[in-house]
């Protein structure tokens, strides 16, 4: 099994080693970046050129490590108990296995992906050390180990909220992706607007990268951004001339709602664009 | 195999352990890589660095064994790029200063031109630019981000030789100044949970142990809400030579509001003597007992000073020493009562470590506090405050 990219992803070459490494050594690849650089979507992309399934495990500040696992839904037995149920007898009826639980049942190898670790409490990783480094855990109500019949990629993303243990790092492969350059951006673009006339592109990305030169924004646009606001640019049918026209009255890029998330943001840049105006004329 | 190497990273304070390096020779058996450096360094990278912060320090590491760099003396030392930008002035330490003033922004940025160009002509194969670096006025300079970034812009013939030299991940690098997400996030650390107030969630855990022991019938148990029970108060000096790290102290204060629930922030003047304040466009009408605030606050308060502590020593060893006015008690001792009164101490200092043995008075506060109380501003430094008052000693 190797990965090298997809038709709607492009993996430069650092990244699909590291992935290419995980599969290899079969250790879970913890990847970081800014947001927008599709961390989250990597662990659909590898599965999808894997043909693997995929098993997806959102974090929140709530989540604990035991969900992951499995739940005992202690409500519906208690439910069951008060209305008689024979199937109270059995505890097994109320055993909910989680994602890794359902990972390490898979009868084909599988890609898991746990999203944004770092949202969880900050003990949630130090639970996992013993699931991921065997990929097996004890079920207790049941008494019976459940052991990975095909050890699972495991790809855990992080928005660097927390600092995760040194034990856990050390279990981990580690890759931070980095905002790419623009020859990467330019194919990534292409990847997703093959039909994009290649002029409007080109002005695109100039006015995408003028942008995130400017001093003090609180939230740089990245890639993501950057597609959303070529789809606006491309449903409205904006024209490159308008793009272009970067030194007279036209100096906010048309859209750019798209671009820039937040408000102190649009009024420092049009603050700054109103500036270059004045020195223009 | 690569033995050597794995203790080169050690020695440059790499945090890899004997796992990792297993896991490298095992990638290799496995013939993940070909016999390609460019490849061998991206590997290296992924199974030996967990942090994107240790990426600039490991680009460097690596630099030096693969090429035998030898290791330039102030190699990590930077030129702000804010020089180019007047607005940002105050960031620059005493020392860059200094250089800036002796030289005309022009001049500066002609001379910066001129060390690209010789950058570049290293890339090509000379190494004239490493002789000549040690004498010029950016003494401190060394590699540049600009210069890097010059570098980079041929991206027809990115090699990753080029990508460790560039060293693209330095802004990551923990050393250096913060912003307020990072603050907040080295804050946290400093958080105890505890349950407080009113019973209001329901404790699963609780109930399912009390209706099994009721035999089965539903026994509700609720406990009250987790919350961050720590408590601080922020003695931030301001004026004088504290101008200069003024951003900084605003974000590491707005970071600080938006953690901690019991936060009391008071200002000071160089040293705390009698009186602090708490809004400091009316310093002089309302001012606060500091025996007052001794006596209000309970000693499970944590106190950090921000400060540059860079003053005349007589502030610190002299009855009235202080610069506004004449003070009964010599600031050591008003500094003794506080770390009495509360003693989770730490000092935040915006001026850089190194720099601090050349301030007489910051020593002197040191001696106050107890040496290792007292550290840089950077996030580096947050994160070891919060560390140290987190542990058992306070």
């Amino acid at each position: 099994m190797r990965f090298s990219g997809t038709d709607t992803y492009v993996a430069p070459r650092d990244l699909t080693l590291a992935v290419n490494a995980a599969i290899a050594l079969q250790r879970p690849l913890l990847i970081k970046g800014e947001p927008g650089t599709g961390k989250t979507l990597l662990a659909e992309e590898v599965a999808g050129a894997l043909g693997l399934p995929l098993f997806q495990w959102h974090i929140k500040s709530t989540t604990k490590a035991q969900q992951g696992l499995y739940e005992y839904d202690a409500v519906s037995r208690l439910r069951d108990s008060q209305l008689g149920d024979p199937r109270v007898a059995d505890i097994a009826h109320y055993i909910v296995p989680g994602v890794l639980w359902q990972a390490f049942e898979c009868a084909t190898p599988s890609v898991v992906l746990i999203d944004e670790i770092d949202k969880a409490d900050i003990e949630f990783p130090n639970d996992l050390l013993r699931e991921l480094d065997r990929m097996e855990f004890h079920c207790y109500e049941l008494q019976k180990t459940i052991r990975a019949r095909h050890r699972p990629l495991i790809v855990i993303t992080s928005n660097n909220e927390k600092e995760l243990p040194d034990a856990f790092l050390r279990r981990c492969f580690f890759h931070y992706i980095k905002f790419p350059d623009r020859e990467t951006r330019q194919r990534i673009v292409a990847v997703h607007f093959p039909t994009l006339k290649q002029e409007l592109l080109r002005e695109a990305l100039e006015v995408f990268f003028d942008l995130r030169e400017v001093p003090g924004l609180k939230k740089k646009p990245s890639t993501s951004e950057l597609i959303d606001w070529l789809k606006l640019l491309l449903a409205e049918d904006i024209p490159p001339e308008a793009l272009r026209a970067k030194d007279a009255r036209d100096a906010i890029p048309p859209l750019h709602g798209a671009l820039l998330k937040n408000e102190q943001d649009i009024h420092l840049f049009e603050r700054l664009a109103f500036m270059a105006r004045r020195k223009n004329s | 195999m690569l033995v050597d190497f794995f203790l080169h990273l050690k020695a440059r304070q790499i945090p890899v352990s004997t796992q990792e390096l297993l896991a490298l020779l095992e990638a290799l058996q496995a013939r993940l890589v070909g016999p390609d450096i460019d490849d061998f360094y991206l590997l290296a990278r992924t199974l030996l660095v967990k942090d994107e912060s240790h990426y600039d320090r490991f680009d460097r590491a690596f630099g030096e064994y693969f090429k035998g760099i030898e290791q330039l003396p102030g190699l990590d030392a930077e030129i702000p790029e804010d020089w180019l930008r007047l607005a940002a002035r105050r960031h620059l330490s005493e020392e860059e200063r200094k250089t800036l003033e002796q030289l005309s922004y022009e001049k500066i940025f002609e001379r910066l031109r001129e060390r690209l160009a010789e950058q570049k002509e290293r890339h090509a194969g000379g190494n004239k630019w490493i002789g000549t670096g040690g004498t010029s006025p950016f003494g401190h300079g060394g590699y540049n981000p600009a210069g890097v970034r010059i570098g980079g812009d041929s991206a027809g013939n990115r090699t990753a030789i080029k990508v460790w030299e560039q060293r693209a991940y330095r802004n990551l690098d923990d050393q250096v100044e913060l912003g307020t997400r990072n603050i907040k996030v080295a804050l946290r650390r400093l958080r105890r949970f505890a349950r407080q107030g009113a019973a209001n969630e329901l404790d699963l855990d609780g109930t399912i142990a009390g209706t099994a022991r009721n035999g089965g019938w539903l026994d509700l148990h609720l406990r009250p809400e987790r919350h961050n029970a720590v408590k601080v108060l922020l003695f931030l000096d301001v004026g004088g030579s504290m101008d200069d790290h003024i951003q900084v102290c605003e974000e590491l204060f707005s970071a600080a509001r938006a953690e901690f629930k019991h936060l009391e922030h008071f200002y000071f003047h160089n040293g705390v003597y009698e009186h602090v304040w708490r809004d400091n466009r009316r310093r002089h009408d309302e001012r606060l007992s500091t025996l007052d605030l001794i006596h209000t606050y309970g000693r499970d308060y944590t106190l950090i000073f921000v400060g540059d502590a860079t003053m005349s020593p007589y502030e610190v060893d002299h009855p009235g020493g202080s610069v506004e006015h004449w003070n009964e008690e010599s600031g050591a001792v008003w500094l003794q009562r506080l770390v009495a009164a509360w003693p989770r101490v730490a000092w935040l200092n915006p001026v850089n470590e190194e720099y601090w043995q050349y301030t007489p008075s910051i020593a002197a506060i040191r001696r106050q506090i107890g040496d290792e109380r007292m550290f840089p501003l950077t996030l580096d430094g947050l994160e070891r405050a919060m560390r140290r008052l987190a542990s058992a000693r306070g």
